[in-house]
């Protein structure tokens, strides 16, 4: 089911449409993050509301690395957008991963909102306007250039080769030690701490992971959109991002590519005038109260139903 | 020469204005099984909460070895060889035995930080689960996930995880709660088998099973010691028969 | 001289806002202290309240028939809320808890947008209010803002004596430590919660109504209380009113002085006093239990 899925996605750019391939880029981008989350949330069970501050910082650290009208390195501002991140997420991690349950969702609420207000409220990038990334990262080593991330096609496959690496590289980490730890703690802390397991060097870490794998989908963002703003710093981003989750199914990596994708096409379809026509510009109302029945309905999200239907199946089979 | 084992004395809690544990003193050696039993609400469970870091106490110390272990966490404590069980069966039931076991035992070994290798693929970690899951009879049952097993093999599970940390201390809490006469049994043998490796604190309310398997009785009545020393002294004492023993025995008679 | 005169009306600001925050503040602590909701929709009342200030304020004129009124619509949607939605979300996690309440905030303001437009708009001071009280020949201070915090001043005694000295706080106060001793003495704990979400969220539409002449009614303008809500009730303690007090004074006063003397880190700034006050009580400062 899942290579079906994935095959599918690999082929779709055949189809030709520019709008199509990028919007489907901008997807693939959205699940890198949400995979990312879903380390924090589903593997770590830490609902964090101030992830998008990674996604943000990123952003904006490769806009203000490349030069103006010039393109730089993939190869070496990659690599320091990642680090910087890593960075910012130990910092912010060692404080925020001192509390637990409620008030980690609010500090860390507060934290996202503290990097939104530095970065709208001063002139660091630009305001409240944001800054332009006007051309793309270059990928030339001494002359060859492998692909050109300015094309829509090659972007489309840099973008999928790597979300493909990000769910492989999740998925071993859920179960490796350090994830079986993960699960355990999420499960009940205090049974592990019983066995000698102490919970904050698990949660930090996957706290630095997630953090820098939510900056690897913040620097392929500014590069899909050409422009970064303080926005993607609030914790509306990082709400809509968890919606995903939520869509998708929590804890399975692939739920989250599954609900990045269900997100953003039901976005399309309730912003689409053509099916909506006047009301279309009130499509937050109508993903609202579809996340509230998703909640109430569905917690599981749409990979449990789809198990739930291949189990019977199975049944009907046998 | 460090005296081996567990040594508390004076332990103190205290919660707003209760104090549910009050100077209570007892010594833990490998090989001594030593029962605390008391009426509910007598300060057993708070009590091992203290030894095991669960709680810090308002007064009291606590010595592993020779060691000052009272400003240890529980996770540290039990890196350092103190093992519990709780009342509340605390296995991981969406892993399979096996997983469970292997989970416990990676707490010991460095292996526990790696991200990137299946924790299958840790012979070390196997083989320890194995022995820890033999050590309870459990082996055969290896591949099965832990929440189907019955209560019984749960409680056992329970007890294999904390073997697989090596402990040289093992406090159980009520380890045959909800436990039928033969799974009842099957514990009891268990237990008597274990204290000989082991230090173990036994809270128990089954008073033929803490006949059976105690070397060391202390009786507690609200946070303090009545009585403490050998089990047929204590079963004798008219003080204990009065403030306990009575009723016990009416409820398991 | 008027350095100091400046120094006292902003000071006095800040503790009206702090009142303010207070009002919020308490209702979010109390609905998840007692009842282990964590409601992000909760600056949304406060939205919900300055916009039906603004609409009554419009269409009926006289405001001290319109706040009764108000309050008792507010406590309407809060009773329906929590019994649809939230009393369903009591043992599920939070990330459902989360999700949920987000997905409300869409719907207010979307709703909020359908009925009222995008635009800013002021709320005229009820004309009893309007005067102001003269410090100096240039300065005065406006008695609409005394009376803020002299109605969050209220509510606030209001809710100490309800808590602490009424048989229905007792339950209140039990019902947040022992849920199943409340019910096993026949309390009806599901009324309990439901009255005290309802009271909670009018408590926030309450800040709002009265702070609307101040602040004017906009878009957006309860996800921004939220947050400072939120670092209120976290510096202070979940479910501690006085925690909730204290933090909200202090917050209150350092973000308007802030925005005073250093405007461009005076967001950042309330931020930064609870990471700092987080890595010494990384409960909060008076948390309850």
């Amino acid at each position: 089911m899942l290579m079906l899925g994935a095959v599918c996605v690999g082929l779709m750019p055949l189809t030709g449409a520019t709008f199509y391939v990028q919007l489907v880029s901008k997807i693939m981008i959205l699940a890198i993050f949400a995979m990312s989350l879903d380390l924090l949330v589903g593997s770590a069970g830490l609902v964090s509301l101030g992830h998008g501050a990674f996604f943000g910082v990123a952003g904006y650290a490769i806009a203000l690395l490349s030069p103006k009208y010039q393109a730089a390195s993939l190869w070496w501002t990659l690599p320091v957008v990642l680090i910087i991140s890593a960075a910012l997420a130990l910092i912010v991690g060692l404080l925020v991963l001192r509390t637990s349950g409620v008030y980690f969702i609010m500090v860390t609420l507060a934290f996202g909102q503290m990097l939104y207000s530095l970065f709208h409220d001063t002139k660091l990038g630009g305001g409240s306007d944001g800054l332009y990334l006007y051309v793309r990262p270059t990928s030339s080593i001494a002359g060859y250039q492998p692909f050109d991330l300015e094309k829509p096609l090659h972007f489309f496959y840099f973008v999928f080769v790597i979300m493909l690496g990000v769910y492989v590289l999740l998925n071993r980490v859920r179960v490796s030690p350090f994830g079986h730890a993960l699960a355990g703690l999420k499960v009940n802390e205090q049974r592990m701490r019983s066995l000698g397991f102490p919970p904050i060097p698990y949660k930090l870490g996957a706290f630095v992971l997630a953090g820098t794998l939510t900056g690897l989908a913040g620097y392929l963002a500014a590069c899909q959109f050409g422009f970064v703003n303080p926005e993607m710093l609030s914790w509306h981003y990082s709400a809509m991002v968890l919606m995903m989750l939520i869509l998708g199914g929590v804890a399975r990596f692939h739920g989250a590519i599954v609900g990045a994708f269900a997100y953003v096409l039901l976005q399309e379809m309730l912003a689409s005038q053509a099916v909506f026509g006047a009301i279309a510009k009130h499509w937050q109302l109508g993903m609202g109260v579809l996340i509230v029945l998703s909640v109430l309905l569905l917690p599981n999200g749409l990979t449990s139903l789809l198990d739930r239907l291949s189990r019977v199946r199975l049944r009907q089979n046998s | 020469m460090t005296e081996r084992g567990l040594r508390a004395s004076g332990l103190r809690k205290g919660f707003g204005g209760l104090t549910a544990v009050d100077n209570v003193s007892l010594a833990l050696d490998v090989g001594v099984l030593h029962a605390v039993i008391g009426p509910n609400g007598a300060g057993k469970t708070t009590l091992i909460n203290l030894l095991s870091g669960d709680l810090p106490p308002t007064a009291g110390s606590i010595h592993l070895n020779g060691q000052d272990i009272v400003g240890y966490s529980s996770d540290q404590r039990s890196r350092l060889g103190i093992g519990r069980t709780y009342q509340k069966i605390s296995i991981f039931a969406s892993f399979t035995v096996l997983e469970n076991c292997r989970l416990a035992a990676q707490s010991r070994k460095s292996h526990a930080a790696n991200l990137f290798r299946s924790a299958g693929s840790y012979p070390s970690l196997r083989h320890e689960a194995v022995r820890a899951l033999a050590a309870v009879g459990l082996d055969h049952r290896a591949g099965v996930i832990a929440g189907t097993l019955s209560h019984g093999e749960q409680r056992q599970l329970d007890i294999a995880m904390s073997l697989a940390t090596r402990p040289q201390v093992l406090l159980l809490d009520e380890p045959l709660s909800g436990m039928g006469a033969e799974e009842s049994a099957s514990m009891v043998r268990l237990v008597r088998e274990l204290a000989k490796d082991h230090a173990i604190l036994l809270v128990e309310h089954d008073m033929d099973a803490v006949f059976a398997l105690a070397d060391a009785l202390t009786v507690m009545v609200n946070g303090r010691v009545l009585a403490s020393g050998k089990p047929e002294e204590i079963r004798a004492s008219p003080d204990v028969q009065r403030a306990y023993l009575g009723s016990a025995e009416a409820r398991h008679g | 001289m008027s350095g100091s005169l400046e120094f006292l009306v902003q000071l006095l600001n800040g503790i009206q806002y702090g009142l303010l925050l207070f009002l919020l503040a308490s209702g979010l602590s109390l609905i998840f202290g007692i009842m282990g909701v964590l409601n992000l929709a909760h600056g949304s009342f406060y939205m919900v309240g300055a916009y039906l200030a603004f609409w009554l304020a419009r269409d009926i004129g006289n405001i001290w028939l319109a706040i009764p009124i108000e309050l008792a619509m507010v406590l309407l949607i809060g009773v329906i809320l929590e019994s649809a939605l939230f009393s369903r979300l009591y043992h599920r996690d939070h990330l459902q808890q989360v999700l949920l309440s987000f997905g409300l905030i869409l719907i207010f303001e979307e709703l909020r947008s359908i009925f009222f437009g995008d635009d800013v708009h002021g709320v005229p001071v009820p004309p009893l209010l309007r005067s102001s009280i003269p410090l100096t020949g240039t300065l005065s201070y406006p008695v609409y803002r005394l009376f803020i915090s002299g109605a969050c001043l209220v509510v606030a005694g209001l809710m100490y004596l309800v808590i602490q000295k009424t048989r229905v706080g007792m339950m209140i106060r039990a019902g947040s430590t022992n849920r199943e001793m409340v019910q096993s003495l026949g309390i009806n704990i599901k009324l309990i919660y439901r009255w005290v979400f309802a009271v909670g969220v009018t408590l926030a539409a309450l800040a709002g109504m009265i702070a609307a002449p101040i602040s004017s009614v906009y878009p957006g303008m309860g996800s921004q209380i939220l947050i400072i809500c939120f670092v209120v009730v976290v510096v202070g303690g979940i479910g501690s009113i006085k925690g909730a007090m204290i933090s909200a004074l202090t917050i209150g006063i350092v973000d308007t002085l802030g925005q005073v003397l250093l405007p461009e880190f005076s967001g950042a700034a309330v931020y930064l006093l609870m990471a700092v006050i987080l890595l010494w009580w990384p409960q909060g400062l008076f948390r309850v239990a």
